[in-house]
């Protein structure tokens, strides 16, 4: 089956800037596809051409099987778009907003009035409707503009950093909102600078890096590619921490590093090693509270990708 | 109004639960409509084509009036006509900093991600000015009338003065649709705006006949479009030769819509 996303050697410039470099991209119906990377990788560019707001200057892409460049009014219904910035009118009310979408896709003024209640009800709006978006929060606000982005039902979503600069409360918000719609049968794609975001919603991952993808794959995947496990020990006494230390210098044969709250961690080759550990600690006597393998963050896997750190939400909110 | 939107170019099922297709037209009723809600939420946006007309108009009637025509009534009478053009075109520039201004908040974004005729943003906006013209008139009509204008065609002739003075402004304001489109920011276009509306205003026969001035500013006063347009609205509403002038507004807005509209539109597809 075809996918509901495609697009293959998407290249398009600014000038001499190269904002998207032969990017491919796809993600079947119904699941979410999460682009990763640091600003000016060329991720907004990727959604404008998708969402037809920006032609590729070589490339292709399909939504739903209908090309953005031949057939952009045909895409036009069936996707929805979320800026990264906000794009509902700041003087119009919650409902007002709504309801200009509406009318603008041909709902009469009854239906139009009907779905903006439904809209607003479902992202908890109700109340707010009356007030002009000017006045809401920035979580009131994005979710004015995600459900903006709904009156018409799409198949096809697209969330251009859709929690920047939320308060984890909202985040949570969105999040759950895009599950909910992803359960529907909607397809998303979600480009993000959190790999928190990109790990908690995504089912593929693509990272962009300076207008290419340097990675893709699922979130397990892309940690795997990184390499290296860790394991972590805490005993429920601390003072059997040096003894920790000891069974996973023998079992391991790596020198483990034990932070304050004496958990011990150490690179593993593998995680069958575990089993060692536990009987080791076991013989003598020492209770463990907690016994992990923990894949590396996708923290880790970005940083060795794109050689930078990303953004962290403390930062972007400065 | 034709409408810019593509044929359907397939046959795949629309989305299960698409509303019937809008058109063109509804689509850029429904934009002005946003306009004027706007309007109606801050009233003060109005204020500069309340005042406007308010404030020059007691500037040349009582500062040039005397000197002129050496009777500031007489000249309250030759003005008035001048005056209503010259705060119209002042009142079209004002779209071009809106749009920038939608532009720069993404507002437009949302529009261009829609299954819409990608004409209706800009046409919306051309109808939505129609307010703020008609305030402007209203309001130089009525601040003259307290002064003691008075027309002498009648009230058809009067109305049919004000349908053309709007007619033409709204051909016009595809000039600022266009400019505001193409400049980046809200402040520049304000400033092309006021370069613009100046010497059209100035040189023309808003102020004083064409006769007073050298040859070669006749030559420009007397082919500029908006002498054209005051001379059919001196002649709406004082008497004088209409049926000439209002050809020549007829063909200036008809080709100010053929040239601009295209620019305009091309403009809009092309603006990220």
């Amino acid at each position: 089956m075809e996918n509901t996303i495609e697009a293959s050697g998407l290249e398009l410039s600014y000038g001499t800037t190269r904002a998207l470099d032969g990017v491919d991209l796809s993600a079947p119906a119904g699941t979410v596809l999460g682009v990763l990377g640091p600003n000016g990788a060329g991720k907004t560019t990727a959604v404008r051409v998708l969402a037809t707001l920006l032609r590729a200057d070589s490339g292709s892409a399909r939504i739903c099987g209908h090309d953005v460049a031949r057939e952009p009014q045909r895409v036009r219904e069936l996707i929805g778009l979320t800026g990264q910035y906000a794009s509902v009118d700041e003087d119009l009310t919650g409902r007002q907003n709504l309801v200009m979408i509406g009318r603008l896709l041909g709902f009469s003024r009854p239906e139009a009035h009907a779905r903006a209640t439904d809209l607003l009800g479902r992202f908890s709006l109700t109340d707010a409707g009356g007030r002009p978006a000017k006045t809401y929060s920035g979580g009131m606000r994005r979710r004015l503009d995600l459900a903006a982005s709904l009156v018409n039902r799409p198949r096809v979503l697209f969330l251009d950093e859709p929690t920047t600069g939320l308060d984890p409360r909202s985040r949570n918000e969105v999040w759950d909102t895009v599950r909910g719609l992803v359960d529907d049968g909607t397809t998303v794609l979600l480009t993000t600078q959190y790999l928190e975001e990109a790990d908690e919603l995504a089912d593929d991952i693509v990272v962009f890096d300076s207008g290419r993808v340097v990675a893709r794959g699922t979130s397990d995947e892309l940690k795997h590619r990184t390499g290296a496990q860790t394991l972590t020990v805490r005993p429920v006494d601390r003072a059997h921490s040096p003894v920790v230390a000891q069974v996973l210098e023998q079992v391991t044969g790596s020198v483990p590093s034990t932070d304050a709250r004496g958990t011990s961690s150490v690179p593993v080759p593998d995680p069958a090693l575990l089993g060692p550990v536990l009987d080791q600690l076991t013989a003598r006597g020492v209770a463990v509270s907690e016994l992990a393998v923990r894949l590396p963050s996708l923290d880790d896997v970005f940083f060795a990708l794109t050689g930078s750190t990303t953004t962290t939400p403390e930062a972007s909110l400065a | 109004m034709t409408t810019l939107t593509a044929p359907p170019t397939s046959t795949t099922p629309a989305a299960p639960t698409r509303a019937p297709g809008g058109n063109a037209v509804s689509q850029s009723l429904t934009l002005a409509w946003r306009n004027v809600v706007k309007i109606r939420r801050q009233p003060e946006a109005l204020m500069d084509v309340t005042l406007q007309p308010i404030i020059f108009t007691v500037l040349f009637v009582f500062v040039f009036g005397g000197a002129i025509a050496g009777d500031w009534h007489d000249y309250l009478t030759y003005l008035v006509p001048g005056l209503l053009v010259q705060t119209l075109l002042f009142a079209t520039s004002g779209i071009g900093v809106a749009l920038n201004n939608d532009i720069s908040k993404g507002v437009f974004d949302r529009f261009r991600s829609l299954p819409i005729a990608r004409s209706a943003p800009l046409v919306g906006a051309v109808f939505s000015d129609v307010v703020r013209y008609v305030t402007s008139i209203a309001a130089l009509l009525g601040f003259a009338a307290v002064l003691g204008f008075r027309t002498t065609q009648g009230l058809p002739a009067a109305a049919l003065a004000v349908l053309v003075a709007v007619g033409f402004a709204m051909c016009l304001s595809w000039v600022f649709v266009f400019i505001g489109l193409k400049v980046r920011t809200a402040g520049a276009v304000q400033g092309i705006g006021f370069l613009a509306t100046f010497p059209l205003t100035f040189g023309s026969t808003a102020l004083v006949s064409a006769d007073t001035l050298p040859g070669w500013l006749q030559a420009f006063t007397r082919n500029n479009p908006v002498t054209h347009l005051i001379d059919t609205v001196r002649g709406l509403l004082l008497g004088g030769p209409v049926a000439e002038p209002l050809a020549w507004t007829a063909a200036w807005g008809a080709l100010l819509l053929a040239v601009f509209v295209p620019l305009a539109m091309r403009a809009y597809r092309r603006r990220v």
